[in-house]
């Protein structure tokens, strides 16, 4: 063993934690090298200078201060799992609120230009256009059945054109 | 009988809040000692300390024993005293910028004490223990952290290097570089007390 080799391993050897193989090399190097050995003494000299540090106490209130601590954290409850985090709590509510609020509304178109609403009427009139044109579809209504017989609607010009050709 | 460390932590995170307060009882002073030679501040090392316990309480839910509980309890310590001295060399900074116009601007830095000094015989022994103290705080972040885990807690090699989180070969050539200095730096009192020894066996 050389002196590089045996500075990894002086520590161990000086607190006795190094295994017997390399104590035993250890010891083979000091024996035969001056400089290692003189190093390794005052090593051992050195420990017992940082000996002299003396221990510090924990001050008397160190304890006190410590449960005084732990009694501020908050303590786990078993239904915490089930109730949410505040802000998330808080946010669920607006939202729900804010729901009901706009299901709520009514329905009022009043609040539209009056342009737009014309147009919407006139949409409606075009898209019934068909059926309001059409007498059979309009004379096949049940209401039509109970409006009495003298009251029956005159014809359209179409069958009056129709009965004046049988005639001729 | 006596409950292990870990059984002690594992009672803890059922909700054991004595099996705490056993931690506590023994982990406090080893932990305060090792803080007070990290800061080289009392009031410091306790805040610390206690803020280790706090840390280890808070995190008893997620506790699981993969580890020494020492291994654990003094990583957090070295962190936080870590951080700590790094925090605190930051505001020294600060302050000497500050103060660039005080008397003592040209004031040459401290000096080490000449082997030839023979302080250990003016040094009355607080004086001895404050500048041990302060050769150990001037030693790299890592090597002290080594040897004062290693002189003062007496930790295993396996233990340190999980700490540091490196190799025990990396470890074991850290502490060797680490007493070197010291033995060096403390060339004074580690000859004085050879000799000292030398004169009571003859």
């Amino acid at each position: 063993m050389k002196c590089e080799d045996v500075s990894k391993e002086l520590i161990p050897y000086l607190d006795r934690r190094s295994n017997s193989a390399d104590r035993h090399e250890v010891e083979e190097h000091l024996a035969i090298c001056v400089a290692c050995r003189t190093r390794a003494e005052e090593l051992r000299t050195l420990w017992s200078v940082l000996d002299e540090v003396p221990i510090v106490e924990p001050s008397l209130g160190f304890d006190a201060r410590m449960r005084a601590r732990i009694a501020e954290e908050p303590q786990p409850r078993w239904f915490r799992w089930f109730v949410p985090q505040p802000r998330l709590a808080m946010a669920m509510a607006l939202l729900l609120a804010v729901s009901v609020w706009i299901t709520r509304l009514p329905q009022d178109n009043s609040g539209l230009p009056g342009s737009v609403q014309n147009e919407q009427q006139q949409f409606q009139v075009i898209k019934n256009l068909d059926v309001l044109e059409n007498y059979d579809v309009l004379s096949k209504f049940d209401a039509l059945d109970e409006v009495p017989a003298d009251e029956q609607p005159a014809p359209q010009p179409d069958q009056q054109n129709d009965q004046q050709q049988q005639q001729e | 009988m006596t409950r292990s460390d870990v059984q002690l932590m594992l009672d803890v995170k059922a909700g054991d809040d004595a099996s705490f307060d056993l931690l506590l009882q023994k982990y406090r002073r080893p932990l305060v000692n090792f803080l007070y030679r990290m800061v080289r501040d009392t009031a410091t090392a306790e805040d610390l300390a206690q803020e280790v316990f706090l840390r280890v309480y808070r995190a008893r839910k997620q506790y699981s024993p993969s580890a020494k509980f020492t291994t654990w309890l003094f990583r957090i310590a070295t962190n936080l005293a870590l951080n700590s001295v790094r925090d605190n060399r930051h505001r020294q900074k600060d302050v000497s910028i500050d103060a660039a116009s005080s008397p003592d601007e040209d004031a040459a830095p401290m000096q080490l004490p000449a082997p030839e000094m023979r302080i250990d015989e003016h040094m009355i022994e607080r004086d001895r223990a404050d500048y041990i103290r302060k050769v150990i705080s001037e030693l790299p972040e890592k090597q002290r952290v080594a040897v004062l885990l290693h002189k003062y807690e007496e930790m295993d090699y396996a233990e340190i290097a999980r700490i540091l989180e490196c190799s025990e070969s990396a470890l074991k050539s850290l502490l060797f570089r680490a007493y070197e200095t010291l033995r060096v730096q403390l060339a004074p009192l580690v000859n004085a007390s050879a000799s000292r020894r030398e004169g009571s066996q003859s």
